[in-house]
């Protein structure tokens, strides 16, 4: 793209469209859709980390007055079983399977049992009670040390380790609780090491934390008797949550409707289906519609959290501050399935720098805990964790700003991306250098005070996006898109839109179609949706912009190359005797020229901008109760082109209070049987406005040559600096190095008490 | 032909070699032509992973064109949160 184009609405701040529906209540999300004849579905939880199921009696619970359906695992499809026959293998819709409903065994507490549908939420309750199940108790794992030990329980008897066929130390691998091993980088860091003057090697953990959207998991079913399914659900997307559905019950995608709500919160933990199933079953049992909602202890204690990592890395540079080397061995918890963000940990870890020599290894580790699920930049955080506060020490030791020693090392166009290949024009540089220019950087600080740096990075997805663009005949626009607005788009689509045709924001709609009415189109997630979704939209708009030069030179009776598009009117090349064509106009008289006119486009987006994000941190940390205070927070990053430049921000502050909070308080607690032991927002504290100051935002804006505006993904990149940016802001005030997190004040005072590495 | 670099796990599946010269239009040729060397190794890239042409990463790459001169990485999928 051009970087001189002048735009009349991209990179201005209107209101978005869905604001006032959401500030006063009369937004419909998932748990505010009710039927008439309309029942309340409820899931019975298993109470043990793991055990044998020995019998589930549901006599009771049927019998009593106003239950109308009760399900297990045997009312599925057994997947797994499936598969098992024809390759001995598994894959994600087996383990979905089996996590939706246990089969067999339960493997972790809060895995779903039973489930039961009744004429009030109260007696549903009740039924639960009602249903008996007996277990044998079985040893569980809980954490990675236990988990990969040599006598560890395993929670897959059958599940060999892949990614191993040839390594060296894995030859005949026995079944074992790590479900995949990756390995990626350039060079040999041996080699690195050998040339480099410093060597540091540290190790680090992080405990498993929630995505914390407000909205719990919600939906409801209704089903006919020739087999039609039409849900309304809470996600990040209604084609995953019918393609999820249709899968586990075995059933036509064309028979599944999905109409979707609006999205209170996901961060990645809506882009998978718990309820969904269950109340189409419990529906098609009992004759009559199923609404499901989670209660946010279920949410916490059966929904996919991101979980706890073990990080190993190393990293060498010369004494003029030239990384030589780095490596990194990291194990990520996956839950009872598996399926942990480890390969994007190893593939985030190294990405800003370039390396001559690095490699990370990664182990993907089974425990008793719930099947994790994506969390924004999922396994990026806790990567960015280890390497950006070992290069806080580096430069310490090599007595060199922290900037510079980053700038130094700075990826940029051509650079041997640490994942594979080399960068196109990418932002780094840029990012570093306005975060260094920025007076935050040298502002004063005061006693107990501290300052840290970091920079994240991360890939954007492009994915599948379907968009439609119809004229109205009053000169409005209609766009349908198939993405659930989390982050502001409709407001980003309609100023594409407007932009497309040159016509006023106002004039244009953007409508989240159900998946009868728009074309497949991928989740909200990967930040792609202002990217790729955009794109669609722009391709829909072009399709109506050549079908309204066609009618003009119908109507100048002209060939229709000699109609041009300009500032939201058709206008005739070279003559000046013919007025121009408005939109408005056009679309008044479609009807007369040959019918409605609409667009359509549908796409695999290419070109995915990578973006990278640079944040200040200023804390205080109180000496004498261990409390660590965020004082001060900038957050920069490039957004390739700010569509709407309000909600790149509202993106960037969110994604730093997320981590701010991860840095320091967020942790599931769990006891030694398996159990969550603070399982809601009074005991598993997120941080709220007091907790945080206002954050400061700066958009760089180095254009994605490949998008026709730009765009860069926006939303994930923000939260994968702020970690290490607060552990050291922390040391800086402290100077104690904290490797664990959360940096709560109890461990805080630990370190101070210690003043040694904690 | 193209240079394509598999992903260091896949290397034992491929003699042990990252880096291999491959002729093929397409990234569906590329595969052919690697699992013809390396029998599965193409069925199993195919269903795993993206791929990263001269520096651009492809998700669903099947029929993206490949230059004789082209750098092609095989990558890891990846979605987001």
């Amino acid at each position: 793209m051009s970087e001189e184009k002048k735009f009349r609405w991209v990179g201005t701040r209107p209101i978005r469209p869905d604001g006032i529906d959401k500030v006063t209540g009369r937004a419909n999300y998932g748990a505010d859709f009710a039927l008439p004849d309309m029942l309340w579905g409820k899931v019975l939880r298993s109470p043990h980390a793991h055990a044998r199921i020995q019998s589930i009696d549901l006599k009771r619970a049927k019998a009593l007055a106003g239950v109308h359906a009760v399900m297990t695992a045997e009312d599925l499809p057994d997947l797994f079983a499936e598969a098992a026959k024809s390759n001995g293998g598994h894959d994600s819709s087996n383990d979905l399977a089996h996590n939706v409903m246990a089969r067999g065994r339960v493997l972790y507490h809060g895995h779903a049992i039973a489930a039961v549908a009744a004429t009030s939420s109260a007696i549903a309750s009740q039924a639960l009670e009602l249903i008996d199940v007996e277990y044998e108790p079985l040893p569980h794992v809980l954490d990675i040390a236990s988990a990969i030990a040599s006598d560890a329980t395993l929670i897959h008897e059958d599940r060999v380790t892949q990614g191993v066929e040839g390594i060296e130390g894995f030859e005949g691998a026995e079944p074992s609780n790590i479900a995949n091993r990756v390995q990626l980088g350039h060079g040999d860091p041996a080699e690195g090491f050998d040339l480099a003057d410093e060597v540091i090697e540290r190790e680090f953990t992080t405990r498993p934390i929630h995505q914390g959207y407000i909205e719990p998991h919600a939906c409801l079913a209704q089903t006919t008797p020739d087999g039609r399914v039409t849900l309304w659900s809470s996600s990040q997307g209604h084609f995953m949550v019918r393609d999820y559905t249709a899968k586990l019950l075995d059933i036509d995608l064309s028979l599944v409707k999905v109409i979707p709500a609006e999205i209170g919160g996901g961060f990645g933990g809506k882009t998978t289906v718990y309820l969904e199933p269950l109340a189409v079953v419990l529906s098609r049992k009992s004759g009559r519609s199923v609404k499901m909602v989670m209660s946010r202890e279920e949410v916490f204690r059966a929904s996919g959290p991101t979980l706890g990592t073990r990080i190993k890395l190393k990293l060498g540079a010369t004494r003029e501050g030239v990384f030589t080397g780095g490596e990194a061995t990291l194990h990520y918890e996956g839950g009872a399935f598996g399926g942990s963000s480890v390969m994007a940990g190893c593939m985030t870890i190294f990405a800003p720098y370039a390396f001559p020599h690095v490699r990370s290894t990664g182990y993907d580790v089974m425990v008793n805990k719930p099947k994790g699920a994506a969390y924004r930049a999922p396994g990026a955080p806790m990567a960015a964790f280890a390497l950006e506060t070992v290069i806080d020490e580096m430069a310490e030791r090599l007595e060199i700003d922290p900037v510079d020693l980053r700038l130094r090392n700075a990826a940029k166009e051509g650079t041997l991306a640490s994942f594979g290949p080399r960068y196109r024009r990418v932002g780094c540089v840029e990012t570093l250098e306005a975060l260094r220019d920025h007076p935050h950087y040298s502002a004063p600080l005061g006693p107990h005070q501290g300052r840290g740096i970091a920079v994240g990075f991360w890939f954007n997805a492009g994915l599948q996006s379907s968009a439609g663009v119809n004229l109205n005949p009053d000169g409005t626009v209609t766009v349908l898109s198939g993405n659930p607005d989390i982050g502001g788009s409709r407001a980003s689509l309609a100023l594409m839109t407007a932009e497309e045709f040159g016509i006023e924001y106002e004039r244009v709609e953007v409508v989240i179609a159900d998946t009868q009415s728009i074309g497949f189109t991928d989740v909200t997630g990967g930040s792609r949706v202002t990217f790729a979704t955009g794109m669609a939209v722009i391709e829909a708009a072009a399709d109506v912009r050549r079908q309204l030069c066609e009618r003009a030179a119908a109507v100048w009776e002209v060939d229709a190359e000699r109609v041009v598009w300009e500032d939201g009117e058709a206008r005739l090349k070279g003559e000046s005797d013919r007025a121009p064509l408005t939109l408005a106009e056009l679309a008044q008289n479609a009807g007369r020229t040959g019918g409605p006119i609409s667009g359509r486009a549908a796409l695999t987006a290419r070109g995915v901008g990578m973006a990278f994000g640079a944040h200040i941190c200023d804390v205080e940390v109180d000496p004498e109760t261990g409390r660590v205070e965020v004082i001060r927070y900038t957050a920069v990053q490039d957004a390739g082109r700010a569509i709407h430049p309000s909600y790149v921000e509202g993106q960037m502050q969110g994604g730093a209070v997320q981590g701010i909070g991860w840095a320091l308080n967020e942790e599931y607690v769990f006891d030694s049987d398996g159990k969550l032991e603070n399982p809601g927002f009074l005991d598993y504290r997120i941080p709220v406005a007091s907790d945080v100051p206002m954050i400061d935002t700066v958009i760089v804006e180095v254009p994605n040559p490949k998008h026709p505006y730009g765009v860069r993904g926006v939303g994930e990149v923000p939260i994968v600096a702020p970690i290490p940016a607060v552990v050291n802001a922390v040391y800086a005030a402290t100077g104690v190095r904290f490797r664990d997190l959360p940096l709560s004040p109890p461990k805080v005072l630990v370190g101070l008490d210690g003043k040694s590495a904690a | 032909m193209a240079r394509v670099i598999l992903p260091q796990a896949l290397a034992p599946r491929a003699g042990g070699l990252l880096e291999h010269e491959v002729e093929g239009r397409n990234v569906r040729a590329l595969l052919a032509a690697l699992d013809a060397r390396f029998p599965g190794l193409g069925a199993e890239l195919e269903g795993r992973v993206a791929v990263a042409i001269d520096g651009e990463i492809y998700n669903d790459p099947l029929l993206e064109a490949v230059e004789p001169d082209s750098e092609v990485h095989f990558l890891p999928r990846v979605g987001g949160g």
